[in-house]
């Protein structure tokens, strides 16, 4: 056997090896946060290492704790979803609204400053939102928008903005430029292609940007706990949970229940459209 | 993805008038430079108010002395002082944090950027169950942080953690290890969340450019007698590195400031205080705006001074 059979018929197997790996790694702590959370506390102290739930023991009281009101002694995560689902649908929408002209400008018109306009939207993309969050912290102390939602949601497009234009403008830059000119030979307005032409050829890559908003918005912690801590009422899913967390007395199998909730739309979504999102984050990234 | 049919001859309803009487009709240039800047003004205006803003704003806190309780009565331009640098510099505790951020963010950069290249390397060719495959490992990415945090930390849990039941079980463990709380392994596993939480971003990336590497490249290759380690080291490695370059200088921004990985597993115990959470504590429980807001900025000169260093030696090596 010559150095490259060897090496062909032993990298089959390592390839074959790593999958495997791969998918323990990735997937198995979903399934342990699952397997956990339908298990009553007392079975999981007895046996630690069990992998698989048994149908005697199987429960569902730790979901009923975690979604009951606190009025009722839950921890009233229902009204957290309703919040954090209000909270990234707003801020998805009306990052979009935003987003869409300024990404379409910045990839199709030359006008004073694109250059200078486009490398800003780059930088503040990269820059720390720690950084950010100190100013609003005070600005939102000073004007009395702490523990508001409308705040919370403004905070949110600084996150979502930035990375919204960088991917719908590498889409942009894709669609063919003879499209819109021959539009505009039809004698189509500025607004008539975009409304026309490059919305609909958008579309996908738009629903991709939607979806990925939603999810930076729907897991965003920071900026949560800094606003909304004082406000238990107005919690989002993630604040919620890091504060059932530092409870007293409250069972590991309840704390993931929690956090099957948080995951589980997420999860949900990204398996809907997987495809659609892989090529949105990545299309330009050839260019290196 | 989708057909690119042109214009479908349908003439559009709000043509605008062909000329127009008294005004000297603009030229086309001018009029795409007035839409372009029509159309980018809301996002100009909303980067700047919500981004650009509180950058400059938070340089200045961090030259005045700020406390959250006189907050009401220092204005913007207050009196300025270099104090907060000066204290920040000279506390013992920074200085070690910075090097704890330093050392977490090459370590997971690093990680994630590996653990990415092997895995876009094993599904690069097609194979039964491949799209599911590649979906499952974005999955730690996508899902919340909070969670995550949350499932390694009962993982890793001493007592009813998976990982030391198995440990002790089958690979003979002694004590159970407390893998978050003690000072000499805490680093190294909040090291390896990050990475396992990040490389399918760079899988992402990587993957994108295998699948765009010419075919016949590697074929050439081949029909040479490069064996398969050979055809990666001199054929596919070097048209990745500039997509391994661009990774790494992202993923060390993206890490260099993270907050939430590190404040949810650890809270800054046991040698994991990485300067973010630093800044949150003043932030916070000290409410010393001032100190938080100077050592921020010190975090950002840091970062900006360490992505210029790699920007210069990457640009020499790769034209």
């Amino acid at each position: 056997m010559d150095r490259d059979r060897i090496e062909t018929v032993s990298l089959r197997w390592l390839r074959r090896l790593e999958i495997a790996a791969f998918l323990l790694v990735t997937v198995f702590p979903f399934y342990y946060m699952l397997v956990l959370s339908v298990r009553p506390v007392e079975r999981l102290l007895l046996d630690p290492g069990a992998l698989v739930v048994g149908l005697g023991e199987l429960t569902v009281a730790t979901y009923a704790e975690v979604l009951r009101a606190t009025d009722d002694g839950g921890q009233g995560f229902l009204t957290f979803i309703r919040t954090s689902g209000v909270v990234a649908l707003a801020a998805t929408l009306l990052t979009l609204v935003v987003a869409i002209p300024g990404a379409y400008a910045v990839s199709r018109l030359r006008f004073f400053g694109r250059r200078q306009v486009d490398f800003l939207f780059l930088a503040v993309y990269l820059f720390p939102s720690i950084v950010i969050a100190i100013p609003l912290f005070v600005v939102f102390t000073r004007a009395g928008l702490r523990g508001s939602l409308l705040g919370l949601v403004l905070v949110y497009i600084s996150q979502t903005l930035p990375v919204s234009v960088y991917m719908l403008k590498n889409y942009f830059e894709t669609i063919p430029l003879s499209v819109e000119e021959s539009a505009a030979i039809d004698g189509a307005g500025r607004l008539g292609i975009i409304r026309r032409i490059s919305l609909p050829l958008a579309a996908p890559s738009i629903m991709a940007v939607a979806l990925y908003d939603f999810m930076i918005a729907w897991n965003e912690f920071l900026f949560a706990l800094l606003f909304l801590v004082d406000k238990p009422h107005r919690w989002t899913v993630s604040l919620g949970l890091a504060q059932l967390a530092d409870g007293v007395e409250v069972p590991k199998t309840v704390l993931m229940a929690g956090s099957v909730i948080l995951t589980l739309p997420i999860v949900f979504l990204f398996f809907a459209s997987e495809r659609l999102l892989t090529e949105g984050l990545t299309s330009g990234a050839e260019k290196g | 993805m989708t057909t690119t049919t042109p214009g479908t001859g349908r003439s559009p309803t709000r043509a605008r008038p062909a000329s127009r009487p008294r005004r000297r009709p603009l030229t086309l240039r001018r009029r795409e430079s007035r839409a372009g800047l029509a159309l980018v003004a809301p996002t100009l205006l909303v980067v700047i108010a919500v981004i650009g803003i509180p950058i400059v704003w938070t340089v200045v806190l961090a030259f005045q002395r700020v406390r959250l309780a006189t907050l009401r009565r220092t204005g913007l331009f207050g009196e300025f002082t270099l104090d907060n640098i000066d204290r920040v510099l000279h506390t013992p505790g920074f200085a070690d944090s910075l090097v704890t951020t330093l050392v977490y963010s090459i370590g997971s950069t690093a990680g994630s950027i590996a653990l990415g290249l092997v895995a876009a390397l094993v599904v690069r060719r097609p194979f039964r169950g491949r799209t599911l495959v590649r979906a499952s490992m974005l999955l730690p990415y996508v899902a919340p942080v909070v969670a995550m945090t949350f499932v390694w930390q009962v993982m890793l849990d001493p007592q009813l953690g998976i990982v030391n039941h198995w440990g002790r079980r089958l690979l003979g463990w002694d004590a159970p290890v407390p893998f978050l709380s003690q000072e000499s392994t805490a680093l190294a596993t909040v090291i390896a969340f990050e990475a396992w939480r990040y490389f399918p971003f760079a899988f992402l990336f990587l993957l994108a450019r295998l699948q765009a590497v010419p075919a016949d490249l590697e074929e050439a290759a081949r029909v040479d007698g490069a064996t398969p380690t050979q055809r990666f080291r001199h054929i596919l490695l070097p048209q990745l590195m500039p997509v391994i370059a661009l990774l790494g200088v992202l993923r060390f921004i993206m890490t260099f400031n993270k907050f939430d990985d590190v404040y949810l597993l650890t809270g800054g115990a046991a040698g994991t205080e990485v300067v973010s959470v630093r800044v949150y504590q003043f932030l916070t429980a000290r409410t010393d705006i001032g100190a938080a807001a100077a050592q921020a900025v010190v975090l950002a000169v840091v970062l900006i001074v360490f992505v210029l260093i790699y920007l210069r030696f990457f640009a020499r090596r790769v034209p």
